[in-house]
């Protein structure tokens, strides 16, 4: 290793405690990393330098005193920008929120700074986490660090690129349709998508309430674990979350898969997935019945119609979550003669095409005369995509699929095609809509040299039989290969 | 032709919680602006809402009060457009599935007993004021407007009726009644002056005896139950007027201009908003399960129609049982004042006479003024024997509600208390008597004129302390009349 920033969290935590290091030095390395690899990658849109090293000194002199918090005790921790940070700017990397500044933690922050995380700064996204490829950021894209001509994936292309380059130990980024999972899958990063309700969406900025949800991108399962316990659990301020105390997904690590009973989801391997990312799944799936699994084809007939319910909801819900971006508040304001004509003026100045496509769809879809054909034919399938999920669960432990069917496309590929990027988050939308937890785990790179991701997908609170196939699936890929550009070293082009 | 009027009221209640409806700041209204806030009221990017169990308690007290069906598992939707004042641009509301439905409110209408049915009654949320500030105070002239998140987020229940109501009397009748409900169950003032209660009117007119309905037009703005009252009749012959010169009504939202006398059309049908309704997915659904809605039931307070038969039962009329249900503590005085053996009748009419006259010029509550139960019955005791005039009665009750002592300690030291024994009065009578031989004799052959004069000799000669009852009696006994 080159690096202190190259350490796994839990290698970190390890050498902290044996005063190998402290606090402000991997704070330091984190800060390093960052300067060298932000002109790439601009995986950030603020580091909050002077904040982190505050953090990081408290964490040491804890330690120092005894008090150690866990896990994530002293550990460089980004945070995608559409979580609220107090004090520090968060704009959901858009114009209409240029410059603000929440009074209040999310509670997913606030607990991560109670589990003593240094939080480093917040990493770029999709304008609202509205896209695929961190390409509608109004900030400027992110590039994908495996090869900076190509995208990170989206919405928390921020996040995943700054785990996989170093410049960040570990992130949190959010999942609507697949925003952490994809991401993950084209960076070579594990990236969870828990649970819906399993994470406090308090202070996380809304697209579509029934389907967001925050969860953890690191740079191996274990690490993957010990940031989503940091942040799971009940929270008395979303009335959505569960109370059910969550599982502890780190004591499943070593159990294998010995019996476990593992579908491939029929609908997820053919027509317009990649050969190459279908062949390598398929080759993941040879190996764990190899480590005992026991494997079946599993058909999910309703996802055919699952991304064209997910564009007809989420956009519907967003039409209304973003409503309130309105000039009166907070955020940048552009007068008009009347109030009517402020609110038309500063939203139509602060949000980027994608965003204004996507709220003019949601709106149409709720219209009276529309609602039936539209948001309530998307509710219906819903529904049936549920039942999909419920039969499967009857036969099989999880189910298995690729996370993307392509690995990473180049920058500007799909930005004038809103339907070949609405088509990366096939295999993930399903998830989101029935609510169940799934993850994508890094297996190997194709013939580009970009990696692969292996998605499993588990019935709704069981986390812990998810980590168990994925640890072993990390076992079984040995997928130790880093991106060239996570380096402290001077980069010639 | 003679026509018939078809009336539905909407009616917005906001709660007396501690707290909002989705969050926790206080719901007070004294409060400097936007100090009441925090970032789920001011929808700050990120907030999220839960709902507060105390104003789904008050809801659940007044669908029952109502008698309406609760319902075990009702939604919140949102209901969008966008206002300055409405932080979201959406508002938690309910559209299907709402907490109670289908129940109805008796109302006495001049003496006629009628029913109003209650189509159903929701929670919601209500909005930040606006205050437009230049040339006219109203919105399209408004320099700029200034806005209080304070209210944004109070607990509102509305309450709609069945096109059951037939007059502007009957309106302001229900307006009453419903008012007295909200009181009584104490989840709200309900004060129309201050917005804690607002009505709005769906007013339609047909020919008498037709079964389908005109159209209608909504009126908003009414801001008193005789502003209710008039702006449905100005309506009801507005549309006559329309109809019977050859028009016909359009459907509008009207607003009801109290200097005018008059409503002013808004907007019309065309003009109205999609509000794009959807369930509230922050929320789940509420259950509200069987042994929830019995504590309802069971924790509901004495109802006004109740009240109102119970206190007409001990032999007061209609007009004082609501007197005594309206002023605060009256009733419970009377209660009281009934139980220690005050006569009903007489409490009654104290009660809602010279006590909430004082009440109401000293702007005190019953429990503030010197007056109990027990002197209350003593008082009627003393009246009751004739120890006290009808007028020193009023006297003595004045005094003991300005604390000066008990009716006997008070009658005692004004020197009130009349002179009912016999053998005194008769010996007054025969004095007078003695003094005015003539006028007697008049008397004692039937000529009543002279009485007059003679019971006035007496009560001079008595101070004014005695009977005036009894000396004519003993006059006329004399006289052997």
């Amino acid at each position: 290793m080159s690096s202190l920033a190259d350490l796994s969290i839990a290698a970190a935590a390890a050498g902290l405690r044996a005063g190998e290091f402290t606090a402000r030095e991997l704070t330091a390395a984190v800060h390093r990393r960052a300067a060298m690899t932000e002109a790439h990658l601009h995986a950030y849109l603020a580091i909050d330098h002077e904040g982190a090293l505050a953090a990081a000194d408290a964490a040491d002199e804890e330690l120092a005193d005894g008090r150690d918090r866990g896990p994530l005790h002293g550990i460089p921790i980004a945070v995608k920008d559409n979580m609220c940070t107090r004090g520090l700017t968060t704009t959901a990397a858009s114009q209409i929120l240029a410059g603000y500044r929440p009074p209040y933690d999310a509670t997913a922050v606030a607990r991560l700074r109670t589990a003593g995380a240094v939080i480093i700064g917040k990493t770029n996204l999709d304008e609202f986490a509205m896209g695929s490829s961190t390409e509608n950021s109004a900030y400027g894209p992110t590039r994908n660090p495996w090869n900076t001509d190509t995208v990170p994936g989206g919405s928390s292309g921020g996040s995943a690129a700054a785990v996989a380059a170093g410049s960040a130990f570990g992130a949190f980024g959010s999942d609507t349709g697949g925003s952490i999972r994809q991401p993950a899958a084209l960076t070579g990063t594990v990236g969870v998508k828990p649970t819906y309700g399993r994470v406090s969406r308090y202070g996380l900025i809304a697209f579509a309430s029934s389907l967001d949800q925050i969860g953890p991108m690191a740079r191996s399962v274990e690490d993957a674990a010990d940031l989503l316990t940091a942040v799971a659990g009940w929270d008395r301020l979303d009335a959505t979350s569960y109370r059910e105390e969550a599982p502890d997904v780190r004591r499943s690590l070593a159990t294998g898969v010995f019996g476990l009973r593992i579908g491939i989801v029929t609908e997820m391997m053919g027509e317009g997935i990649e050969p190459e990312v279908a062949g390598a799944v398929r080759s993941m799936a040879d190996r764990l019945a190899g480590a005992g699994a026991e494997l079946s084809e599993v058909s999910l007939p309703a996802s055919e119609y699952a991304l064209s319910a997910y564009y007809l909801i989420a956009p519907a819900e967003c039409s209304a979550n973003l409503a309130r971006f309105d000039g009166v508040r907070y955020g940048p304001r552009v007068e008009g003669a009347t109030t009517e004509e402020m609110m038309a003026r500063t939203r139509a100045a602060g949000f980027g095409p994608e965003v204004i496509r996507r709220v003019l769809l949601g709106t149409y879809a709720l219209s009276a005369g529309y609602y039936d054909a539209f948001y309530g034919q998307a509710q219906k399938v819903r529904t049936l995509v549920r039942g999909d999920f419920a039969a499967a669960y009857q036969h099989v432990d999880v189910l298995v699929s690729p996370t993307s069917p392509t690995t990473a496309f180049p920058v500007g590929a799909k930005v004038d095609d809103p339907i070949a990027m609405y088509y990366n988050d096939v295999c993930t939308i399903p998830s989101n809509l029935s609510g169940d937890p799934a993850m994508s785990v890094p297996i190997g790179l194709d013939g580009a040299g970009l990696p692969v991701g292996f998605h499993i997908m588990a019935p709704a609170l069981a986390e812990d039989r998810m980590f168990q196939v994925a640890a072993e699936v990390e076992r079984l890929a040995d997928f130790t290969v880093r991106p060239a550009l996570a380096t402290d070293e001077v980069r010639l082009p | 032709m003679t026509w018939e009027s078809v009336i539905g009221l909407e009616t917005h209640v906001e709660l007396q919680t501690a707290s909002k409806m989705f969050c926790g700041c206080p719901v007070d209204f004294g409060d400097d602006p936007n100090t009441a806030t925090c970032p789920v009221c001011l929808a700050l990017p990120g907030a999220l809402p839960v709902v507060n169990e105390a104003a789904i308690e008050g809801i659940l007290s007044i669908g029952a009060a109502l008698q309406c069906t609760l319902t075990e598992s009702s939604l919140f939707y949102r209901k969008n457009y966008f206002y300055p004042d409405l932080p979201k641009n959406y508002q938690i509301s309910q559209y299907t599935f709402p907490l109670c439905l289908g129940g109805h409110l008796d109302v006495d209408v001049n003496g006629t007993q009628t029913t109003v049915g209650i189509t159903r009654v929701h929670m919601e949320e209500d909005t930040g004021k606006s205050l437009h500030v230049g040339a006219s105070g109203r919105i399209d002239a408004a320099e700029h407007t200034l806005l209080d998140f304070n209210r944004a987020g109070v607990p509102l229940v509305e309450i709609v009726t069945e096109p059951d109501i037939r007059s502007a009397d009957q309106a302001r009748a229900y307006g009453i009644e419903l008012q007295r409900v909200i009181r009584s169950l104490g989840v709200s003032d309900a004060r129309l002056e201050e917005g804690s209660m607002r009505f709005d009117a769906n007013i339609s007119i047909r020919p008498t005896g037709s079964s389908e309905l005109g159209t209608r037009t909504e009126v908003k703005n009414v801001n008193s139950l005789r502003s209710l009252q008039r702006a449905i009749a100005f309506e009801i012959e507005r549309q006559i007027g329309v109809l019977e010169d050859g028009g016909s009504v359009n459907q509008e939202t009207r607003h009801w201009d109290e200097d005018q006398g008059a409503t002013v059309a808004m907007r019309s049908k065309e003009e109205s908003e999609d509000y794009r309704y959807f369930q509230e997915p922050d929320l789940l659904p509420l259950r509200v399960d069987a042994e929830w809605q019995e504590r309802v039931h069971a924790a509901l307070p004495e109802l006004p129609s109740a009240a109102r038969a119970r206190f007409v039962a001990t032999g007061v009329d209609v007009r004082t049982a609501d007197l005594l249900i309206d002023s605060e503590g009256l009733g419970a005085l009377f209660d009281a004042a009934v139980a220690a053996g005050a006569d009903a009748r007489t409490a009654g009419i104290w009660l809602t006479g010279e006590v909430v006259a004082y009440l109401r010029r000293e702007d005190v509550a019953a429990a503030e003024t010197g007056l109990t139960a027990n002197d209350l019955a003593e008082l009627s005791a003393m009246t009751g024997d004739g120890r006290l005039s009808a007028t020193a009665a009023k006297e003595v009750l004045g005094a003991v509600l300005a604390g000066e002592g008990s009716p006997e300690a008070v009658a005692e030291v004004r020197d009130l208390i009349q002179v009912s024994d016999h053998g005194a009065i008769e010996d007054a009578v025969a004095a007078v008597i003695t003094e005015h031989p003539d006028a007697f004799a008049k008397l004692a052959d039937g000529d009543m004129k002279p009485i007059g004069f003679l019971v006035g000799q007496v009560m001079r000669s008595t101070g004014g302390k005695a009977d005036p009852r009894v000396v004519q009696e003993v006059l006329r006994h004399k006289a052997g009349l």
